[in-house]
């Protein structure tokens, strides 16, 4: 079987800075991979230069067996990738309603509209109307989601998706993952709470200056294992 | 930290960098520029019928326009579409001193300077408020505020033609008169790029430099934003209208549409600015060379001349957003005018 | 009753000078995009209308449905391959570009149709007016033009609030690169805006040439017209542009009637002191969010 989304030899980076080096990564249709590391890492790069936001400098990244480098960042939402950014990155000008909806500008057919965005996140119901400025920051964050989950991605990346949050938003918000999983849609999630990535993922990349230290089943994975790859140390035997 | 002028010997012990503006190209090219300033100077005396001197005072002065538009635009981040209401303001002030009041006419060429700083001064109030695009349509509102002004004045009587009379010459001679006046052009071209050279050279280049990069992030290094912009407003504005009488001394006749005109002291200023290079000192001087020789090409051709020399500004700001100039450098990187700071380490070729 | 008139004329003249400042307040609010050939398309426009108006023989009104779409595709290539490449955060590479592009226009207009005025004729409609009570008499052709640019400008609101397109609009002027990861190219959302903008810049330059004579360098006092309403009403707020435009036309109208009456100013004079004034009073203009200019 060949995997959903095969990344090899990645590199990438901002002008003279390069924040990415030759990642290899492998993501299969319908699991759930989540990519942990420090702050500086590269989480967010790899997320924004598989979106198109941040140009790759080298390396090959296939999507569904198409060369996705050469798919400009407006048009891979078309391809199936859906980006919910760091920072939600809602727009001000338009109301919640109108932030979903334009979700599906580009959409691909399936499951995913307004309604059943709702029904997943039942407390958007209300404050459809609203501008998006007011929201909470969980708040803020479901709308995001429900925004990528409305273009019916094959591939949806979540960035950062606790930062700032408390505990029980967090939790809700994981609470929604296996309904997206079970609707065919495969994630790719950048978190920093370890044991938070652990328990949503079925695999667990961590990342150390931009490159890929340690891939593995987070239930085989030893705590001394992960701790030693995110902070760099060597694992204690 | 201190930074170490060229020159001063290293601190034994020190590492043997030293921070340097110089390099052998600058050198020679001041040592060129130097020769070249005194041929011109010189012109007078042996360019006897005139057919250089006539062109190049038109060259010279708007040499120097070019560096003052050059100053404000491409080093302090103010890209003013309103420089000719200085242009203006300079020669209403000389027609004003030298016609109106009898006062010596070469002496009245600086105070219409003054005339124009103290002009800019209350412009600088209302287009501070605007920045980037309607920053410059606010300081053409302002320049065309000012010309209707001077157009309904019935002191200035800009709606009529106006020329500075023999009388108010005085005793000088239409010889001398031309003579002087190629010389104030001269002064004009030198001085304009020497102004910048020493602006970049000192505390407000840098501080410009960094508001240009970023206004706010120059802010809280703790630079006035405004009054170092305020700074280069009103010196730019003192030297256009120093051109501006300079302009009215070697023109027969003037009105206020043409003294106040935007085609001719801002559109070809800013196409020879652009076609140079914005952003370097040298590029002003390659633009004004390019204006010189198409402008000659189509004397005869007024329309043809600003759609030719418009397209190609318009281009190039796309294409090669540094004009000749960069062109130039990136085809070998040379420097004549020593304004940017050079790190050079130990072992480095200090030449 | 003579001031009542020049209140009421500038009423009318403020949704023409509102209709030339749409393009600019658009194309601001959408890309922070200043184009300084904005008032040199207007010209070029009405010149365009007087070579289909003559090589056709029909009203002026028909050209209309020519020139406007001409100079929309004009608008909409010119932003998808000049002026895109010129956007970024430093506003230099675009405002020389378009001043190059407004000295080119007036220039090759001087050579295509010489320095002498024109006009457009549409016919008895220029003329016909309505009596009001009082005795101010109103024209049939500044109220249709007044008509005109309060449709557009309403349609152009509801346009980016309610439809899709819109929507995209706002989401781009907002935030182009998540814009992007909505499916949205922003490239190609400005050479739209840059459509529209030239769309409805041709329809003011054709009503400006079937009310006055021009000639090919009165580009630069149109530009400068628009800007003022845009500031004068706020900045991205096409409301704001059509209020802008009111208050800029009766300045101008009771500036005129001061020239009149007193010798002393003149319309566009004291539209400017009015600019000024607005400026220095209230930079945010009248319904401006907040954003300076």
């Amino acid at each position: 079987m060949t995997a959903l989304l095969d990344v090899r030899g990645l590199s990438a980076g901002y002008g003279d800075f390069q924040a990415l080096f030759e990642v290899y990564m492998a993501v299969e249709e319908g699991e759930t991979l989540a990519i942990i590391g420090a702050n500086g890492a590269g989480k967010t790069t790899l997320l924004r230069t598989l979106a198109g936001l941040v140009p790759a400098s080298s390396g090959t990244v296939r999507f569904a067996g198409a060369d996705l480098l050469a798919v400009p960042a407006w048009k891979r939402v078309g391809h199936g990738i859906s980006l919910v950014p760091e920072g939600r990155m809602l727009f001000p000008s338009l109301d919640v309603r109108e932030n979903l909806l334009i979700g599906a500008h580009a959409r691909r057919g399936g499951r995913w509209n307004l309604d059943r965005v709702i029904e997943v996140f039942p407390l958007l119901a209300p404050l459809l109307g609203r501008p998006s400025e007011v929201l909470s920051g969980g708040e803020k964050q479901a709308v995001a989601i429900g925004r990528a989950l409305m273009a019916n991605p094959r591939l949806m990346l979540l960035d950062e998706v606790s930062l700032g949050l408390a505990p029980l938003v967090v939790k809700q918000l994981y609470a929604a993952l296996p309904e997206v999983v079970e609707a065919g849609t495969t994630v790719l999630v950048v978190e920093q709470d370890i044991g938070q990535a652990a328990a949503a993922a079925d695999r667990l990349v961590c990342l150390l200056e931009g490159r890929v230290v340690l891939e593995g089943d987070p239930d085989c994975l030893t705590r001394g294992d992960i701790v030693a790859a995110y902070f760099g140390m060597k694992a204690e035997t | 930290m201190s930074v170490r002028r060229t020159g001063q010997p290293a601190a034994p012990g020190a590492t043997a960098y030293r921070i340097s503006r110089s390099t052998a190209e600058s050198k020679a090219g001041l040592a060129g520029s130097a020769l070249l300033v005194i041929v011109l100077f010189t012109l007078p005396w042996w360019d006897s019928d005139g057919s250089l001197q006539t062109p190049l005072v038109v060259v010279l002065y708007y040499l120097g326009l070019a560096q003052m538009w050059n100053l404000l635009a491409g080093f302090a981040g103010m890209i003013s579409i309103g420089q000719q209401m200085f242009v203006g303001a300079g020669t209403y002030a000389l027609l004003q001193f030298a016609e109106a009041w009898g006062l010596d006419p070469w002496l009245s060429v600086p105070a219409a300077g003054l005339v124009a700083a103290a002009l800019s001064a209350p412009v600088a109030l209302f287009a501070f408020r605007l920045s980037g695009g309607y920053f410059a349509i606010g300081t053409w509102v302002a320049a065309e505020a000012v010309r209707l002004l001077v157009t309904e004045s019935n002191d200035l009587r800009g709606g009529d033609v106006r020329s500075l009379t023999r009388e108010s010459l005085g005793d000088y001679s239409l010889e001398t008169r031309a003579n002087v006046t190629y010389w104030l052009a001269l002064a004009l071209a030198v001085g304009g790029t020497a102004i910048v050279v020493v602006v970049l050279r000192s505390r407000v280049g840098l501080a410009l430099r960094s508001v240009r990069d970023s206004e706010d992030g120059a802010r809280s290094l703790g630079i006035d934003v405004i009054r170092t912009k305020a700074l280069v407003w009103v010196v730019a504005a003192f030297w256009t209208g120093c051109a501006g009488a300079v302009i009215l001394l070697s023109a027969p006749s003037t009105t206020a549409a043409s003294a106040f005109s935007v085609s001719r002291w801002m559109a070809l200023v800013i196409f020879i600015v652009v076609i140079g290079g914005v952003g370097s000192t040298t590029g002003p001087v390659l633009g004004v060379l390019v204006f010189w020789f198409i402008d000659e090409q189509l004397s005869d051709a007024e329309a043809w001349r600003f759609i030719v020399l418009g397209g190609i500004a318009a281009v190039m700001a796309i294409v090669a957003p540094r004009g000749l100039y960069g062109l130039i450098q990136r085809w070998r990187p040379l420097q004549f005018f020593p304004v940017r700071r050079r790190l050079i380490g130990p072992g480095a070729d200090s030449s | 009753m003579i001031w009542a008139n020049a209140v009421v004329q500038g009423l009318l003249l403020g949704g023409l000078l509102a209709l030339f400042a749409t393009g600019l307040s658009l194309a601001f609010g959408v890309m922070r995009f200043v184009n300084l050939a904005h008032g040199d398309l207007a010209v070029l426009a009405a010149f365009l209308a007087v070579s289909v108006t003559g090589g056709l023989g029909v009203n002026p009104f028909w050209s209309l449905l020519v020139v406007v779409p001409a100079m929309a595709a004009v608008g909409y290539l010119l932003q998808r391959y000049a002026f895109n490449r010129t956007m970024g955060p430093d506003p230099l590479p675009s405002i020389l570009v378009t001043f190059g592009l407004s000295v080119v226009i007036q220039n090759a207009l001087l050579e295509g149709y010489s320095a002498d005025s024109q006009g457009l004729d549409a016919g008895p409609i220029e003329t016909a007016s309505v009596e009001l009570p009082g005795g101010i008499a109103v024209g049939w052709f500044p109220l249709l033009m007044a008509a005109v640019a309060a449709v557009v400008l309403v349609g152009l609101q509801l346009f980016l609030s309610r439809t899709r397109m819109g929507r995209a609009f706002r989401a781009t002027s907002d935030d182009p690169s998540t814009a992007r990861l909505m499916g949205i190219d922003d490239r190609r959302v400005y050479a739209a805006v840059m459509a529209v903008a030239f769309a409805t810049v041709a329809m003011a330059g054709l009503f400006l040439g079937m009310r006055q004579t021009f000639g090919p360098s009165d580009g630069p006092a149109q530009l400068i017209f628009a800007f003022e309403a845009v500031v004068i009403g706020g900045i991205g707020s096409l409301w704001g542009t059509l209020l802008g435009g009111v208050v800029l036309g009766v300045s101008q109208t009771v500036g005129n009637q001061i020239d009149v009456e007193f010798n002393f100013l003149s319309g566009p004079l004291f539209g400017h002191l009015i600019f000024l004034a607005a400026l220095a009073f209230r930079p945010t203009g009248l319904l401006g969010a907040g954003r300076r200019a």
